[in-house]
């Protein structure tokens, strides 16, 4: 077993709120792992504590072998982990390509005395990254959106431009949060495709949350099941669900 | 009407400079002033539009910037104080590094209050802004020895002037020379600076901070970057103000100012460079020109015109938030000056003119 991510004994706390209570998972390197869970289990807020949007309040988290509990997520995203928003965020006011082209970091033009004392350099590195950007819209079908505002595109196609940006930065491993939430069957189904094709070509290992069980039957080799904030079971999909314990969390106690 | 056919020997001379449409009432005099007037405010619009327009920072505090700046020049280009006068300073130093003086102190003031106020929400950083604008002035006001008090500082060298003379220049025109020689420079720096890959990032936290910091960037870092440059431009341009008009004192700064440049922020096109200067043109003309031109106005207008510029102002951000809120020339979709071409970037002079005065969807001034 080789974990690229190892989660231990995680714990955030609203209040008086226990969201993540105790939580121990690890995701394996290459696999898409997926976790599920009713409203409210902490799914989301396990996905902010490690990538750095929420400050744990106990726990580890390790990633690669470092540990990375608690860095800001600017810095989690630099060591090559990144994440997708379950409500896209996406930059409004500006074109899908400057999405895209924002995200590589250390680019010369980000500083701003590049720009007055070596446009050149600027030049040559801006027909890199839009080459890039252009290469990653390919991938996610959003080519001739490019030049279109990211505030014009449709609920779906924002889901496609946040796994566009995550693509663009290149990184080892994609935290996805609800990717196919108010997606289409068609484009669910092409984003399986998608999602598998990105792990076969370029290794990167993803983390997924989803509440459609058809979805995550389909996409994950590995689901871990949430529960008040816990960690109720882990394994394969099939055998995952017919747990009876998830069945009861999902569907309530069949006894009540 | 307004008489069109009064144009001096001197305006005849220099047609390029002097627009005839501009040229009301027989004197030339105030055509160039306002000029003057309205160039060294597009250098605050542009400063205010690196940290609004660009960054969605928003600062109420614009005059403290402009009249910290104006002080510092002043302080280092007077000469020593005489008899009644106490203040700092009054270094006789050249009027370039006065306005280098201004522009430093500009710069150090954004930092300083920038270091401690961008972690905040913006509700919280614009009542900073004002609260920073109103304690400098109670400053000033009060402090023995420092900046003369009320009663201002007066004697500010003005640039070139000897020269002017011994040419015989009229010195008012070298002013606007010089004057519009800086927004121009200033133009280009701001310019450089947020049509590149530093000005996306800006335009990406203004968007989405959270966004910026899932995808790496140090936002904080950058919010400070901006402000501080648009604090050191604003600085520049209360430099400039302060040796035009020869004197100042602590209610030459009022906030009143501030929602000026805010104003021809708004109008021009929050986010678009050339947006904000044409803003600065117009606001400044409904300000500065108006009561330039009072006499020439019908009189139910005329004798009300210092009332009635206020009431305007208001009309004119009503007007443009409700009907217009890309401003006049809004934000171009084609933005960074560097990427190639077709994608987005627009070579030095982006885009038709056509299409930069339909403007764009642009959500800077949201």
């Amino acid at each position: 077993m080789d974990a690229l991510l190892d989660v231990r004994g995680l714990v955030k706390r609203f209040g008086g709120h226990y969201a993540v209570d105790g939580a121990t998972f690890h995701v394996e390197r290459g696999s898409i792992t997926g976790m599920i869970g009713p409203n409210g289990a902490g799914k989301t807020t396990c996905f902010n504590c490690i990538a750095g949007s929420l400050m744990p309040d106990g726990g580890r988290v390790v990633f690669d072998g470092e540990d990375i509990t608690g860095l800001p997520s600017y810095r989690v995203f630099r060591r090559g982990l990144t994440r997708t928003f379950q409500i896209p965020q996406e930059l409004s006011a500006m074109t899908v390509l400057e999405n895209l082209m924002v995200v590589p970091g250390g680019q010369a033009g980000e500083r701003v005395a590049d720009s007055w004392l070596r446009p050149w350099r600027v030049v040559a590195q801006e027909r890199a990254i839009a080459e890039r950007a252009h290469e990653v819209l390919a991938e996610v079908d959003l080519t001739h959106e490019a030049q279109n505002y990211a505030g014009n595109l449709s609920g779906g196609q924002r889901k496609l431009l946040e796994l566009a940006r995550a693509l663009m930065s290149e990184p080892s491993m994609i935290l996805l949060d609800e990717p196919s939430a108010g997606v289409n069957p068609t484009l669910t189904r092409r984003l399986v495709d998608h999602i598998q094709g990105l792990r076969e070509r370029f290794g990167i290992t993803f983390f997924v949350i989803a509440h459609d069980m058809d979805f995550m039957q389909r996409l994950c080799e590995r689901l871990i099941v949430m529960a008040d904030g816990q960690v109720l079971a882990e394994g394969e999909p099939r055998e995952v669900l017919e747990n009876t314990e998830v069945q009861a969390a999902y569907l309530g106690s069949v006894t009540a | 009407m307004l008489p069109l056919d009064a144009l001096t020997p001197l305006a005849a001379e220099a047609p390029g400079l002097l627009p005839p449409l501009i040229t009301f009432g027989g004197s030339v005099n105030w055509t160039v002033g306002f000029l003057t007037t309205a160039a060294i405010f597009a250098i605050a619009a542009l400063a205010l539009n690196v940290q609004w327009g660009y960054t969605g920072t928003i600062n109420f505090g614009v005059v403290a910037f402009f009249g910290v700046g104006a002080y510092t020049s002043a302080l280092l280009t007077l000469d020593a104080p005489g008899d009644f006068e106490s203040y700092v300073g009054g270094l006789e130093l050249a009027i370039p590094i006065g306005w280098i003086g201004g522009m430093v102190a500009g710069g150090v003031l954004a930092l300083l209050v920038g270091l401690p106020t961008l972690r905040l929400r913006d509700d919280f950083l614009a009542i900073a802004t004002i609260g920073i604008a109103t304690i400098l002035r109670s400053i000033a006001n009060t402090q023995e020895g420092l900046v003369n008090r009320a009663r201002g500082l007066n004697g500010i060298p003005r640039p070139l002037e000897d020269s002017a003379n011994d040419l015989g220049v009229d010195y008012d025109l070298v002013l606007l020379v010089l004057t519009s020689l800086t927004l121009l420079v200033v133009f280009l720096v701001v310019r450089g600076a947020t049509a590149s890959p530093w000005g996306r990032v800006l335009r990406a936290i203004r968007e989405n901070e959270a966004t910026a910091q899932s995808v790496g960037k140090m936002t904080t870092s950058y919010r400070i970057q901006s402000f501080v440059l648009g604090g050191a431009l604003m600085g520049l341009a209360g430099a400039i103000f302060a040796h035009r008009i020869g004197t100042i004192a602590p209610d030459s700064f009022d906030n009143l100012t501030t929602f000026l440049v805010w104003t021809m922020v708004i109008v021009g096109g929050s986010g678009n460079n050339r947006g904000v200067m044409l803003g600065a043109l117009v606001v400044g003309f409904v300000w500065f020109g108006l009561p330039l031109i009072q006499e020439e106005l019908p009189d139910f207008l005329g004798t009300r015109v210092f009332m009635l510029r206020r009431i305007a102002i208001g009309l004119l951000i009503i007007g443009f938030v409700l009907a217009r809120p890309q401003g006049l020339l809004g934000e171009e979709a084609r933005v960074s000056r560097f990427a190639p071409r077709g994608d987005g970037g627009g070579g030095l002079w982006p885009g038709g003119l056509w299409s930069r005065i339909r403007g764009q969807p642009g959500g800077g001034a949201a």
